[in-house]
């Protein structure tokens, strides 16, 4: 055994920083009077900052730490920076709204940062044993966060994600049993080399699907999506915003991981199971979506959808000539995702009230004549989700089909561009409401949120003209 | 000597009772320890792997024993929020059937 080196702790220095800064936080917590729990949320908030900067400073790097248990890799630091922001978003969104609501409670923060410290692990793990213990980190907050309203539908969300959440860590624990048991090993890349050698192919094939199942429920994939609607309806609207995201980048930057560095040898098996796995979320999601009146579960629905498209990312993973392409698209709609997802849900909340009024969607009937800046973004966030020009959503949708129709599934990619256009009815429900419908909507204004509201609805349109520079940023990030 | 097989095959039927327990129980706490035996059952599919692999090889191995103590630990971290969540849903509605949480739907 060798002790660890300045290596391994600078592979996870941002890790560090912020699991340190969050301890610390809970103690200084305490002494921060009820009243004040802002001042919470800014130091929060600030660590994440300092982290990001940390994270940056990182870039171009690439080593392994603790006997190839984390790595550091553009991989990494994509997805470490897209969890950062979904962070600072997270606690944007936050900071008026738990007051408005009566939750303002100094841990609301703390969890936060523990859980986007859960899921920059799982973005550096190489070891399945790492991928368990960060994926726990990440959902254990996020249960608490869920039932953070102590009302019976927050608690019953909590419950639910809880139970769910844990049959899923259940699927992954005994997949990576099974995979332990095939190879001998749970490092990544030595499980590759085993499987290539050609040892117990079925005991492989099982764990890495029972893998599969774990992480599906955890990023909302169809058969594994029934409690999403229900979790995120239930849960705070600025939890939602943050486990919709930060939860699915994590998830779906593991399987990324795993899957293209662990098991290409079984790619002709579970290539298949992703295929269709893609598309079913995709029918799923958007045709549930069309009959929802509340927009958190129409929004939920919309999400479970995304994740059918994300997943295309992963149908010809183990394709050498295309994987890296489609691992690109893949990492940029999760960008694209994270900023018209985030905008979106700030909407949302300023447009709710409290006991859960201004949720539906005839709520925001006549939003256009009384706010156009709100009705403005949220039409471009709605556009963005559709896949409609000259937004962020369409870049991505793009890449995502090329890289499906280049890696030779065409079908999927047909089936993507058919069920983006069945996703216009719904999304466009809404902009049809807010533009050409008599109402008197009233809306909170926050100086975060309205900034959130900006910052997103801007960087989705202006994004959009500059795609390749983003492109070449997540090309970057592959996996060699 | 008993052999591997009987471990890893006794861990698999642990394993499904617990998953299947998930899906036909109805009481939360219920659930809770079906999910805490797929848990065990992986446990024990990873000391009778690892063992099977110190056999093959004939060295010292403990990667499967040293997964065993994460996930242990870990459990012990989701059981204190877990059953922080069930005693708090009680404490509201004085129930805890899993049917008779419904308020979300649609």
């Amino acid at each position: 055994m060798t002790q660890p080196t300045n290596i391994d702790y600078l592979t996870i220095l941002p890790l560090i920083i912020l699991i340190a800064w969050s301890c610390v936080l809970l103690l200084v917590d305490l002494f921060i009077p009820k009243t004040r729990k802002w001042i919470t949320a800014l130091l929060a908030a600030g660590g994440l900052a300092v982290t990001l900067i940390f994270t940056a400073l990182q870039i171009g790097k690439s080593s392994v730490g603790f006997n190839n248990m984390v790595v550091l890799d553009g991989f990494s630091i994509f997805a470490n920076v897209l969890l950062l922001l979904s962070g600072l978003f997270g606690i944007a969104l936050a900071h008026g709204y738990v007051k408005r609501m009566g939750i303002q409670r100094g841990e609301y923060f703390i969890l936060i940062i523990f859980s986007v410290t859960g899921m920059m692990l799982m973005a550096q793990a190489a070891d399945l044993i790492i991928v368990f213990l960060a994926l726990e980190l990440l959902s254990i907050p996020l249960y608490v966060l869920a039932a953070f309203t102590r009302k019976v539908e927050s608690e019953e969300s909590g419950v639910k994600y809880f139970l769910l959440g844990a049959f899923a860590t259940g699927f992954v624990v005994y997949g990576t049993a099974l995979i332990f048991g095939s190879t001998g090993t749970t490092s990544l890349t030595a499980i590759a080399t085993a499987a290539s050698n050609g040892t117990s192919g079925l005991l492989l094939s099982i764990g890495a699907a029972l893998l599969l199942v774990g992480f599906g429920f955890k990023v909302a994939a169809v058969p594994f999506h029934m409690w999403t609607p229900d979790v995120y309806q239930g849960a705070p609207t600025s939890v939602t915003a943050f486990m919709s995201s930060g939860a699915k980048i994590a998830g779906f930057v593991a399987l990324l991981r795993v899957f293209a560095t662990a098991f290409p040898s079984i790619s002709s098996d579970m290539t298949n199971i992703l295929w269709v796995m893609s598309a079913l979320t995709m029918i799923v999601g958007n045709f549930v979506a069309i009959s929802q009146t509340n927009i958190k579960r129409m929004l939920a629905y919309s999400s479970i959808a995304h994740a059918g498209y994300i997943l295309m990312a992963f149908v010809p993973y183990g394709n050498k000539a295309v994987v890296a392409t489609s691992i690109t698209a893949g990492l940029f709609y999760l960008l694209t995702y994270v900023l018209t997802n985030f905008g979106a849900w700030a909407v949302v909340i300023s447009l709710e009230k409290a006991e859960g009024k201004g949720l539906e969607i005839s709520d925001y009937s006549g939003l256009a004549k009384k706010y156009p800046a709100l009705a403005a973004a949220m039409a471009i966030f709605m556009l963005s989700f559709i896949g409609f020009p000259p937004t962020l959503g369409m870049v991505g949708k793009f890449y995502l089909f090329r890289a499906a129709i280049e890696g030779g599934f065409s079908g999927l990619a047909i089936l993507g561009v058919v069920t983006s256009l069945v996703s216009a009815y719904y999304y466009l429900r809404v902009v049809v409401n807010m533009y050409f419908r008599e109402g008197d909507p009233e809306i909170e204004r926050e100086t975060w949120l309205t900034i959130t509201t900006g910052l997103t609805a801007v960087a989705t349109v202006l994004l959009s003209f500059v795609p390749q520079l983003l492109f070449l940023l997540a090309n970057t990030a592959v996996l060699k | 000597m008993i052999p591997v097989d009987y471990y890893v095959a006794l861990s698999a039927v642990l394993f499904s009772i617990g998953a299947l327990g998930v899906l036909i129980r109805r009481n939360p706490l219920i659930i809770f320890m079906s999910i805490e035996l797929m848990l065990n059952a992986a446990n024990l599919a990873f000391v009778a792997f690892g063992r099977s692999h110190e056999i093959q090889t004939g060295e010292p191995f403990f990667g499967g024993q040293i997964f065993v103590f994460f996930v242990i630990a870990v459990a012990a971290a989701e059981v204190a929020v877990g059953l922080a969540l069930i005693v708090e849903i009680f404490k509201t509605k004085k129930n805890i059937n899993i049917d008779e949480l419904n308020s979300l739907k649609g």
